[in-house]
């Protein structure tokens, strides 16, 4: 592993990182509203390695002058990965909506938003319900 | 110049990503989001992804923000400190990441031309769209012209997405004894509710 | 916000600005970046900085809520429709050079400017829509608990 290939690759890397915190965060908080801020920092470095992806060296934004008299010397960095994070970036905060609007359904159900709680709450219903219907049909549920 | 910035740019990330796991208010977490969105908005700009970064701003640091605090406004102010070990979760992300950076060993280097993104239509559609489309904006006529249908699709999805945010939480709410009692009591009273939902926000 | 008398005047002033500035990235996303996607966001952020400083009714009675969920479905359709009146004029769906046949590139012009109308849009309804769905519903906590 030379000092050339770690130059080219640190930037992965570090995205890497940035994605492994998002996932951290999604994993171990209890919290609904911080796993989706979790969620979010991990889609955000996501876009992140996949623009790097598109990158050349020496290049400048894929925009032409205005009056078109394009330098064939120029060199544009990759537009395509550019036009897919862009629609991404739309529709993730769309899904992000989704998933906070889903939050609050659930603090209005149960009143919490933690994960533990709701648990226990879900626990509790279902033996609550395993008694009755267990009554119901002769002990045998 | 530009490895300056990055390396500044990545370090305010990655303190910021750290802040947003050690702090336990979630009104801190959701302001730290936003300045992630906007570091990271900063980090598109020295890619040259100069669309991305516009909308990365206007997004991630506007419209998601907001989004964030009306949530908070409906549901709670702190996070409860977690009961289980961090030792599992910590155990998984090392293994996720660690296969990860496996995975990117293969990958070309970082801004090299002659990488396989560079070399298949990317050329093509910089090459052509001069002549067919006759728009500065390279990324404008990919999104709208030679990728009409994958942003059609998007819209679809975007629009698809605010649907189901309108039904899950717009109109009145119904509690769950108010169901219970509408459920038992009258069924027609538990259908109004439900009925008029759709317009009344 | 009663006696936020320097955001008051502040904001009376951006909204009209931001709105423009909406306009010219829409319009303009040809040349410069922009387009659609960010313009749609831009233009909802106006009426939500008027609904934040001031409040809901008072942004509602400018747009309305039932505005912005037919907005959200108008631009999807303006976006539709750009494809099959293309297809109306014996062109595949969203090929643009329908819209001017002698001239394929102008055609597209037009085409991308119909298109990107549609992006933004439904982008402003959508926003808008999911922004009064959450600060339209009432809050179960109080707010001594900040």
């Amino acid at each position: 592993m030379d000092w050339s290939f770690f130059v080219g690759h640190v930037n992965y890397w570090l995205f890497v990182v940035l994605m492994m915190t998002g996932l951290y965060v999604v994993v171990a908080k209890g919290n609904l509203v911080k796993k989706i801020v979790g969620l979010n920092m991990f889609q955000t470095a996501v876009f992140m390695l996949y623009i790097s992806m598109g990158k050349v060296h020496g290049g400048t934004a894929p925009i032409f002058p205005t009056d078109m008299k394009i330098d064939p010397a120029t060199v544009y960095t990759n537009p395509l990965p550019h036009v897919l994070i862009l629609t991404a970036i739309v529709v993730g905060i769309a899904t992000t909506a989704l998933g906070l609007a889903l939050v609050v359904r659930i603090r209005e159900e149960y009143g919490t938003i933690e994960e533990d709680e709701i648990l226990e709450i879900e626990q509790d219903m279902a033996s609550e319900e395993n008694r009755i219907h267990g009554q119901a049909m002769g002990g045998r549920a | 110049m530009n490895t300056l910035i990055d390396i500044v740019v990545f370090t305010m990330l990655v303190t910021t990503a750290l802040a947003v796991v050690r702090t336990h208010s979630l009104f801190a977490t959701v302001m730290l989001s936003g300045v992630f969105s906007l570091l990271s908005a900063l980090l598109f700009v020295t890619l040259d992804a100069v669309d991305v970064a516009f909308t990365e701003a206007a997004v991630g640091a506007g419209i998601s923000t907001v989004l964030m605090l009306g949530t908070l406004a409906l549901t709670a102010r702190s996070e409860k400190p977690s009961s289980h070990s961090p030792l599992i979760p910590l155990l998984v992300v090392l293994v996720t990441g660690a296969v990860l950076v496996y995975g990117t060993l293969d990958m070309p280097a970082f801004g090299d031309a002659l990488a396989p993104a560079m070399t298949h239509v990317a050329p093509d559609y910089i090459a052509r769209s001069p002549a067919e489309i006759d728009v500065p904006n390279i990324v404008t006529a990919i999104l709208a012209s030679y990728r009409g249908f994958d942003t059609l699709g998007e819209t679809a999805v975007v629009f698809t997405a605010g649907m189901s945010v309108l039904l899950l939480i717009s109109g009145r709410r119904i509690t769950r004894a108010e169901a219970e009692k509408g459920a038992t009591g009258n069924a027609k009273g538990t259908d109004d509710a439900i009925g008029d939902g759709s317009d009344e926000t | 916000m009663q006696h936020h008398i320097v955001l008051r005047v502040v904001t009376k002033l951006l909204c009209g600005l931001i709105v423009l500035f909406a306009f010219y990235v829409q319009f303009h996303g040809d040349y410069s970046p922009g387009g659609g996607f960010q313009a749609g966001v831009i233009m909802a952020v106006a009426f939500i900085a008027y609904a934040v400083v001031f409040n809901l009714e008072m942004a509602q009675k400018v747009m309305p809520a039932r505005v912005a969920h037919k907005l959200a479905a108008l631009g999807v359709l303006i976006y539709g429709g750009t494809g099959v009146v293309s297809m109306l004029f014996g062109y595949t769906f969203l090929d643009y050079g329908a819209f001017q046949p002698g001239h394929p590139s102008h055609g597209q012009h037009w085409g991308i400017l119909a298109v990107e109308l549609g992006v933004g849009v439904t982008v402003t309804g959508v926003m808008l829509t999911i922004f009064y769905a959450f600060t339209s519903r009432v809050p179960s906590i109080s707010d001594e608990e900040w």
